[in-house]
């Protein structure tokens, strides 16, 4: 539990940070990723700038879309009224990572950089066709979730860019959940499952799906997608689609020891039903 | 009258200054000058040294010295365990590897440096070339033909081969008997996780030649008995302090090599030194527990009786033998497998097998909740081989209740106990047959409920010294203590126990108050410092209270006569005369004459006017050894539901009577029930240590080692019977441990009874999401 030497620095504006950062640098948000793992000497960065102070940074807005700050914490969307209406996946997300101390330092910017296949929030982000915007020395970005997320610990982000923050479309007329099974040592997610479904009386039009934890990295999942719009949700519906996640999630998965990748793919299923039931 | 003070259940006096962050542990002692011990470790399992190459850590900023196993002349670590009669091994055990590591975190240099993260940074620089040899984790596999050997001079792995009871005999009953049955049972490697990790700061003074050890320990007196025998000075010349130690469940009883080498350091270098331990290092090098493959047998009648239970264990012991390895899975393991029950014949043979895991040890329960658990497995068993609800069988078996002393095939002499009794209160807490008649209607509506039901007895509160050494242990199991009251009558109660996180400076301070009648809040209890307390042999084995107690009860009824003789003396009575309650002694007759136990301990010491042949003073020693282990027992009992979807396991209840004896203090009791039941549930649902096949350890973070969490259980429902010991001052049992013994094979059983209509028999612990899931899924094939 012991870092290597590393140097501090704070930033007072975005200009400031990237002015700062270099390449063995990185940025320090909440710190409750990049700390454990530089403790465990996994990584060694030489000196940290850090974004907490600065102001454009942090902060949720609801001008037709919503925008998060990337240093707004877990907890603070977890518990904005803008959030639970117009995408309660996010919220309900946001609310059940880690613990509430986790929440209170954590931020959705920490989250997706660092890009932990097991974290909740990237699966709702996926499945409710979030924005990722980026600043960088050569300007200004934004990629789309899907998109942003490559692979295991792997972002669309280069060197020296900085995530300002999330934007994702009102959804305030779809029905969303996010359902996670968490992990009993580290109650990360075994599997997350975030639906978003949009409806007309009993019939699905559209549905949008997304499972993180049993995957390398939060998968959009067309054939369960498909499984589900145009359907009234019963229960054949559900199994079609429970059958369908699976394969979307195929080539992706992930596992460790104790809940190996075929436990978790089968768990999709289950828990995509449990998503749809709790969306619906 | 006031309400006793023996059986309230007053608040924990050791509370506050736990749960403000004021307590003082060991790494929060600051010497000035002192230098931090970073210890180079393998990163392989099993390896030959090629060569060491410190020059660059040497070089660094702040960089004292390295030195390796070849600077280091210690003795080599202890076994102090050697069990008879079964050809022991005791391999070397260097405090730094010599020539070859034997588990991943095995030490191999150190560093000593001004700062503790510059120490790291040595660490990390210091060059160890190795040629990596083929490793082996799994007991039972090391103690093949073949298997990697792991200690030249420990022949095929093998350190021990107990096995004590008659063979012959055991084999006739199997042969006769209706029903046998059989599991293989695996009791998985477990991490003591103690709150705080282990620590250790020593201090040479030359000029007096004494050594001062801060270490996490639960036994300070042998500490200072061995880093005395491996430094080589007199024992009189170390001290051992024992500060604040947070929780140890077994983990703090060993001497380990970090212990002796930052002694080693502080000798040499003439400067304190310290050491503590992240928690990965406590994952990798602290002692594990359990680690056992055990082939069990039950013999049973086709009506239920249980005629022998006979197993071979293979008993992983880890890449050195520790303190009291050997003990665990021999002593303290087969001389159990009776139980509670009229079992007549008992076989066990446990093969002590070295491997190249970390070192295993004593962890709560330490042997006997393997014992228990094979036991009710095996009960379970046979419920199912003849058709019968194991409840049931359990009762047909148990031994009926007696007051003092029955001897059960495995040798041992249990003291007291009404087995029945609490069997059936808890069975009625719980609703048995009211549970079956729900479980059935469950069923049917293809849910998945199960209820599991142990009855349980342990052999604690360690124990006849004359045993100790009948069983080869390399030390007394007595205790001793000293009642010292000030002039102006506050008591200091020097005990050689090491109390950390038990509660137990709140109920030895409530036997001296019962005794005494002075407030609880004028005790103090002393401990962990072997120059301000007398010997005694350490915490452990549910021991402090029906041992330490013990002398404490004593030493005040000693102090008590005292008190009654001056008293008589000051007031012009006869001794026979004076009446004692609540503090005071009065002369029959006449209530307003009375000096209280205050103003007789302010006289004693003053001693102006002492009776003929009196001494001055008023404090008396007490040396205790119990003349047998002491019994608890009682019965568990959950109720799970399994979601056969996933796999996941909800506790739903979880019923407890257990029975100490009179409850000195019932919160504390129930807290110690509380700890120990979850402990065993996670063993049983979360709780185990991995290791890869060449031995790396896959769980090293609490990422993947599973913890226990609150949210995980039940409100717990505690009953109680009440059985004194018969031979103890005081008619105390031990509680300690109970917990961890009962719960484990408890919420197993349960389980396996929610997933019997599915056709599932059997399923390694932890019982994980996925393990469960995965054998309904084979069971469906
Ligand atoms: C005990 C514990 C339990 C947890 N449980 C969960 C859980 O159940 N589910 C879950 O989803 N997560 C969980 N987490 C992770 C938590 O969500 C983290 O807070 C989050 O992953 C990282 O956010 P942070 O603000 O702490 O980032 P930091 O640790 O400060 O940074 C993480 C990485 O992101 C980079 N970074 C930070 N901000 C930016 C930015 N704006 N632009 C570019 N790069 C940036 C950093 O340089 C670093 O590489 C847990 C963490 C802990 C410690």
């Amino acid at each position: 539990m012991w870092p290597n030497k590393f140097e501090y620095a704070r930033a007072g504006s975005v200009d400031e940070a990237l002015a700062m950062i270099s390449d063995d640098g990185k940025f320090l948000a909440g710190g409750h990723s990049l700390l454990p793992v530089m403790k465990l000497r996994l990584d060694a960065p030489a000196h940290l700038v850090d974004i907490n102070r600065i102001e454009s940074l942090s902060g949720i807005s609801a001008n037709g879309d919503l925008t998060i700050g990337a240093t707004t914490t877990h907890a603070e969307i977890a518990g904005s009224a803008a959030v639970q209406s117009m995408c309660a996946a996010l919220a309900s997300a946001c609310g059940q990572v880690g613990d509430q101390a986790v929440r209170n330092f954590g931020t959705i910017g920490g989250n997706i950089a660092h890009a932990d296949p097991a974290s909740d929030p990237p699966t709702v982000l996926v499945a409710c066709g979030a924005t990722v915007n980026i600043q960088g020395a050569a300007g200004a970005r934004s990629v789309g979730a899907e998109d942003f997320f490559v692979d295991l610990f792997e972002t669309a982000l280069d060197d020296g860019e900085l995530i300002t923050s999330v934007s994702l479309p009102n959804c305030s007329d779809c029905q969303c959940a996010y359902v996670k099974f968490p992990h009993p040592a580290s109650r990360y997610a075994i599997v997350g499952v975030a639906v978003c479904l949009k409806m007309d009386g009993d019939t699905c039009t559209q549905a949008d799906v997304a499972v993180g934890g049993a995957t390398v990295k939060a998968v959009k999942c067309a054939g369960a997608e498909a499984a589900l719009a145009g359907s009234a949700l019963d229960d054949a519906a559900l199994e079609a689609a429970a059958a369908a996640v699976k394969a979307d999630i195929a080539d992706w998965l992930a596992g460790d020891i104790a809940y190996p990748e075929s436990y978790r793919q089968q768990m999709a299923g289950v828990f995509l039903k449990r998503a749809v039931r709790a969306a619906s | 009258m006031s309400t006793r003070i023996f059986g309230s259940g007053i608040k924990r006096r050791e509370d506050p200054r736990l749960i403000t962050g004021e307590a003082r542990y060991t790494d929060d002692i600051k010497l000035p000058g002192v230098l931090h011990m970073a210890v180079v470790r393998s990163p392989y399992a099993h390896a030959n040294i090629v060569s060491i190459d410190s020059a660059a850590a040497e070089a660094m900023d702040g960089v004292v010295a390295v030195f390796t196993g070849d600077d280091i002349d210690l003795a080599g670590m202890p076994t102090a365990w050697l069990i008879p009669d079964s050809d022991l091994k005791t391999p070397e055990h260097p405090a730094l590897a010599k020539g070859k590591v034997r588990y991943v975190g095995d030490g191999v240099a150190i560093v000593l440096a001004d700062d503790r993260y510059r120490a790291q940074d040595a660490a990390d620089a210091v060059v160890v070339d190795y040629e990596e040899l083929p490793a082996v984790i799994d007991p039972e596999a090391a103690a093949q033909a073949g298997a990697p050997l792991i200690h030249d001079d420990v022949e095929g792995n093998i350190a021990f081969r107990w096995a004590p009871f008659d063979k012959e005999a055991s084999d006739a009953v199997f042969e006769a008997a209706d029903v046998v049955v059989s599991e293989r049972i695996l009791q998985q490697r477990l991490l003591p996780t103690a709150m705080e990790t282990r620590a250790a700061m020593a201090q040479y003074n030359a000029a007096t030649q004494e050594l001062t050890l801060w270490c996490t320990s639960q036994n300070p007196h042998i500490h200072r008995f061995i880093i005395s025998a491996v430094t080589g000075l007199n024992e009189n010349k170390v001290r051992v302090i024992a500060p604040e130690v947070g929780g140890g469940f077994g983990s703090k009883i060993p001497c380990y090599p970090d212990e002796a080498l930052v002694s080693w350091a502080a000798m040499k270098l003439g400067v304190p030194v310290k050491w503590a331990e992240t928690r990965s290092e406590n994952y990798q090098v602290t002692i594990h527990g359990r680690d056992h493959v055990q082939h069990v047998q039950m013999a049973a009648s086709s009506e239920g009786k249980i005629l022998g239970v006979r197993a071979t264990v293979y008993a992983g012991m880890g890449g050195y033998l520790s303190t009291a390895a050997p003990g665990i899975p021999t002593i303290l393991h087969g001389l159990l497998y009776v139980g509670p029950y009229t079992i007549d014949s008992v076989y066990c043979e446990s093969i002590g097998v070295m491997t190249n895991g970390a070192p295993t040890d004593a962890y709560r329960g330490a042997g006997r909740p393997e014992a228990t658990f094979l036991l009710e497995r095996m009960v379970d068993n046979v419920a199912r081989e003849i058709g019968m609800d194991p409840a049931e069988v359990r009762r047909k078996n148990l031994i009926p209740a007696f007051e003092d002393g029955y001897d059960v095939a495995a040798g041992l002499t249990y003291d007291s106990g009404d087995y029945p009794a609490a069997f059936e209160k808890a069975l009625n807490m719980a609703g048995y047959d009211d549970f079956r008649q729900a479980q059935a209607e469950a069923l049917a509506a293809g849910r998945y409920l199960g209820i599991g039901v142990t009855a349980y007895t342990e052999m604690c509160g360690l124990g006849p010294s004359q045993v100790a050494g009948a069983v080869g242990f390399q030390g007394g199991l007595w205790e001793s203590a000293t009642v010292r009251v000030t002039p102006t009558g506050k008591v200091q109660a020097l005990i050689g126990a090491s109390p950390h996180g038990q509660g137990s400076e709140t109920t030895l301070a409530q036997i001296i108050a019962e005794e005494l009648g002075f407030p609880v809040e004028d005790i103090e209890v002393v401990h962990g410092d072997t120059t301000e307390t007398p010997m005694g042999w350490g915490t452990y084995g549910s021991r402090t209270t029906p041992v330490t107690g013990a002398a404490l009860a004593k030493a005040s009824q000693k102090l008590k006569d005292k008190a009654r003789a001056l008293a008589a003396h000051l007031m012009e009575a006869s001794v026979d005369d004076i009446e004692y309650a609540d503090g005071s002694f009065s002369v029959k007759g006449s209530p307003d004459q009375a000096q209280s136990i205050q103003e007789v301990a302010l006289m004693a010491h003053l001693a102006w006017n002492m009776p003929e042949g009196m001494d001055p003073g008023f404090e008396e020693s007490q040396f205790y050894d119990p003349p047998n282990f002491v019994y608890p027992f009682g019965t568990h009992i959950a109720i799970v539901e399994v979601d056969a979807a996933t796999g996941v396991i909800d506790l739903q209840r979880y019923i407890a009577v257990d029975d100490c004896g009179p409850q000195i203090n019932p919160e504390i009791v129930a807290g110690q029930i509380h700890g120990g039941v979850v402990q065993g549930v996670a063993q049983a649902l979360c709780e185990g240590a991995i290791y890869s096949d060449d031995g790396q350890l896959l769980t090293g973070t609490m990422q993947d080692y599973c913890m226990p969490k609150a949210d995980m259980f039940p409100n717990f429902e505690l009953g109680e019977t009440v059985t004194p010991s018969p031979h103890h001052p005081i008619g105390v049992k031990g509680v300690g441990e109970t917990g961890t013994i009962a719960s484990t094979p408890t919420v197993y059983n349960a389980v396996l009874d929610a997933l019997a209509p599915l056709g599932v028999e059997q399923i390694d612990m932890p019982l994980t999401s996925a393990k469960v899931w995965g054998a309904i899924q084979a069971a469906r094939q």
